[in-house]
């Protein structure tokens, strides 16, 4: 008998092209990604050099970073962002690539769209060049960000050049409290391990707490996997999944799809596989989760208080801490229960899927938001905004006093207008709470789509459990 | 497509003692919509240099004419956060071909690479000696050595550090990923067919 192996090296073996000693892998891309940002560059490369696109039938474009989310029937004000997305439309055209731009009722959030169309699917290789491509790792499949160089190798010859990374296995077992959700999950892992504890590792998630999640809240976690460091993370596939799949446009269908299922079956970890790295976790020690600082490492339970410089671990994190602790205007030490916030951004690839809508929805129905805060919901793409219309949850938002808004990123990096003005404080379902990374000098609390609606309904940062 | 080749870099460096330096810092997602590589150094560490009304802010080290040089000293964790390569093409763009620190994250490490800049990992002993020396004499100079794979300081102090052999290769002769793999490109198509 073979060794036994782990999901991520049988995925990675299955994708090699070639592997020489002293290079790095060639590793074969089944599906590539690009928006407006990362593309650009790439396809002049391509220009300069006299070639085609490799396979244009395994990309995929869409503009989501700079589009703005209102009125996005009419010319993008902005100059700059709409050169962007123009740049991708006539780079698209040119080398014959499939894009859904603004209007298509397929656009959205790059990560939001590809599985939600079927194009993400268990046993691929999935790349982008953003590094949240990590997200497609909940059907069981090897995805990760790359750079814009690597967009053009992807481009150019459907490979990148890649060394095996290492693996480490998450396992959260056990049944999560009342009002505590996947984006608690990730966010307690990473203030655990910190913002570059699974630096240069593959994660898998496992552990029953997992499989109990949906594939949406699967992916609130694989995406996240890049904010402690690691190249991408995935989650075996199993009927959760298959049942996702089934129906979606570009999925396989009928007997194809039947057949495709016996597959995936297969994708699993084998039993006494090794991993370079295994962290266990409890889910009933999870609490809803909040970030204090400007990385997503520095994240408390919502009823804790801030640490005080002396309690941090490393001595060398001092400066840093300090830094950042003045950055967001807050005491070390101090609780963070009941501080006033000035903006609520429900949105990004993170938490933008119509679950999460719902999950807000269904705790804001007959209250109203505090008058101090300004809300925005941004949905993920087109068909979240209008699955949500569909079930009325406009209407829910609007009685609450919500604004909800077009797809795209939004506040989550402030490309476009929606960014939080300097010196305010917004609680963000999205990624990152870097400084400036909603606008600049903008201050931002990472919390879960629940914690948010709480926090929008009391204006101050709000333990969801006293809600629910 | 041929890059600037690297082998032995002699320079005075400019310290950034701060750890977990993201790559919006590095150059604020505001600034990424350029559609060409060129001119991101203008906007490297945009919000950290600059005042709102775009006035240099005196104290930080890239307007402190005490400090210059191809090399960034960084605190640990450099790079890490966004993927966007106009991270790598900043630093490049301003001057810079070599980062030091203590660690790197990934894929900035790959992205710098990819822009002929080298990221040298040392030890966080190793580091807070080059910080203690730029302290003391701002115009010290440290020696890179990319055949030997060593970093030297003005008093002798040295260290070894790791690259990976292919891109020491492609650094030392100036050459590009797509280069070679537009030559497998036969093997590749055969590959796509079947998958
Ligand atoms: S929503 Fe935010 S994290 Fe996600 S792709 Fe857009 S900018 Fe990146």
């Amino acid at each position: 008998m073979s060794q036994p192996k782990t999901l991520f090296d049988k995925l990675w073996d299955a994708h090699v092209v070639k592997k020489s000693e002293g290079y790095p892998d060639v590793v074969f891309i089944d599906r590539h990604f690009i928006h407006e940002v990362t593309s650009p560059q790439a396809f002049d490369g391509l220009r300069k050099r006299g070639i085609p696109v490799f396979n244009p039938s395994r990309t995929t474009a869409v503009p989501d970073h700079n589009v703005p989310t209102l009125e996005q029937h009419l010319p993008i004000k902005e100059a700059l962002s709409r050169h962007q997305v123009e740049t991708l439309r006539k780079n698209t055209a040119e080398f014959g690539i499939t894009l859904y731009d603004l209007g298509h009722p397929y656009q959205g959030i790059v990560h939001i769209i590809g599985p939600e169309l079927g194009l993400t699917l268990p046993g691929m290789t999935i790349v982008c060049g953003d590094s949240h491509t990590s997200t497609h790792g909940a059907f069981g499949n090897i995805a990760f960000g790359i750079g814009t160089s690597e967009v053009e190798q992807v481009l150019s010859t459907q490979c990148i050049l890649q060394y095996r990374p290492k693996t480490m296995r998450i396992e959260i077992n056990g049944t999560l409290g009342k009002g505590v959700v996947a984006k608690d999950i990730i966010l307690y892992v990473i203030a655990k391990i910190s913002a570059s504890g699974a630096t240069g590792y593959f994660v898998e998630y496992a552990g029953d707490a997992i499989r109990n999640l949906s594939m949406e809240a699967r992916m609130t976690i694989c995406n996240m996997s890049i904010e402690m460091g690691a190249r991408g993370g995935l989650i075996a596939p199993d009927e959760t999944t298959f049942n996702y799949i089934k129906g979606r446009k570009f999925a396989p269908q009928g007997a194809e799809f039947d057949r495709k299922v016996e597959e995936w079956k297969k994708l699993k970890t084998d039993e006494g596989a090794q991993y370079d790295a295994v962290l266990k976790y409890d889910a009933a020690d999870i609490a809803p989760m909040i970030t204090y600082g400007t990385n997503p490492g520095m994240g408390i339970k919502v009823m804790d208080r801030i640490p005080t410089v002396e309690e941090l671990k490393d001595v060398s994190e001092q400066t840093s801490f300090k830094k950042s602790l003045e950055y967001m205007g807050l005491e070390p030490g101090s609780q963070l229960l009941g501080k006033a916030i000035d903006y609520v951004f429900i949105g990004s690839c993170t938490n933008a899927r119509i679950e999460d809508l719902r999950a807000v929805a269904s705790l804001v129905k007959g209250r109203k938001k505090a008058e101090n805060v300004e809300v925005w919901v941004v949905p993920g793409s087109k068909q979240v905004e209008a699955q949500a219309r569909q079930e009325g949850l406009d209407k829910v938002f609007e009685a609450a006093g919500f604004q909800l808004r077009q797809p795209g990123c939004s506040a989550c990096l402030g490309m476009n207008e929606d960014k939080i003005p300097a010196g305010k404080y917004c609680i963000s379902t999205s990624n990152r709470n870097f400084e400036g990374r909603q606008g600049p000098k903008s201050r931002t609390f990472l919390a879960s789509p629940l914690s948010a609606a709480a926090a929008a309904i009391t204006g101050k940062v709000t333990d969801v459990r006293s809600l629910v | 497509m041929s890059k600037e080749k690297f082998t032995t870099l002699k320079s005075s460096a400019v310290p950034l003692p701060i750890e977990n330096i993201d790559t919006d810092q590095i150059i604020p997602a505001r600034f990424l919509k350029a559609t060409t590589r060129e001119g991101f150094g203008d906007n490297l560490f945009r919000d950290w240099r600059y005042n709102a009304d775009d006035t240099p802010k005196a104290d930080f080290v890239l307007n402190d004419k005490t400090y210059a040089g191809k090399i960034l000293v960084a605190g640990k964790n450099f790079g890490c956060g966004s993927s966007r390569e106009h991270a790598a093409w900043a630093i490049a763009d301003y001057g810079f071909r070599v980062v030091i620190s203590s660690f790197f994250a990934d894929i900035f490490k790959n992205n710098a690479l990819n822009n002929a800049t080298l990221p040298i990992q040392v030890s966080d002993a190793f580091l807070k000696s080059v910080f203690a020396l730029i302290e003391k004499d701002p115009h010290t100079v440290i020696t890179v050595d990319l055949e030997n794979q060593r970093v030297t300081l003005a008093d002798g102090t040295s260290e070894s550090f790791d690259i990976n052999a292919y891109k020491k290769t492609c650094l030392t002769n100036g050459y590009d990923d797509i280069d070679y793999l537009l030559s497998l490109r036969e093997e590749i198509r055969q590959f796509d067919a079947v998958h």
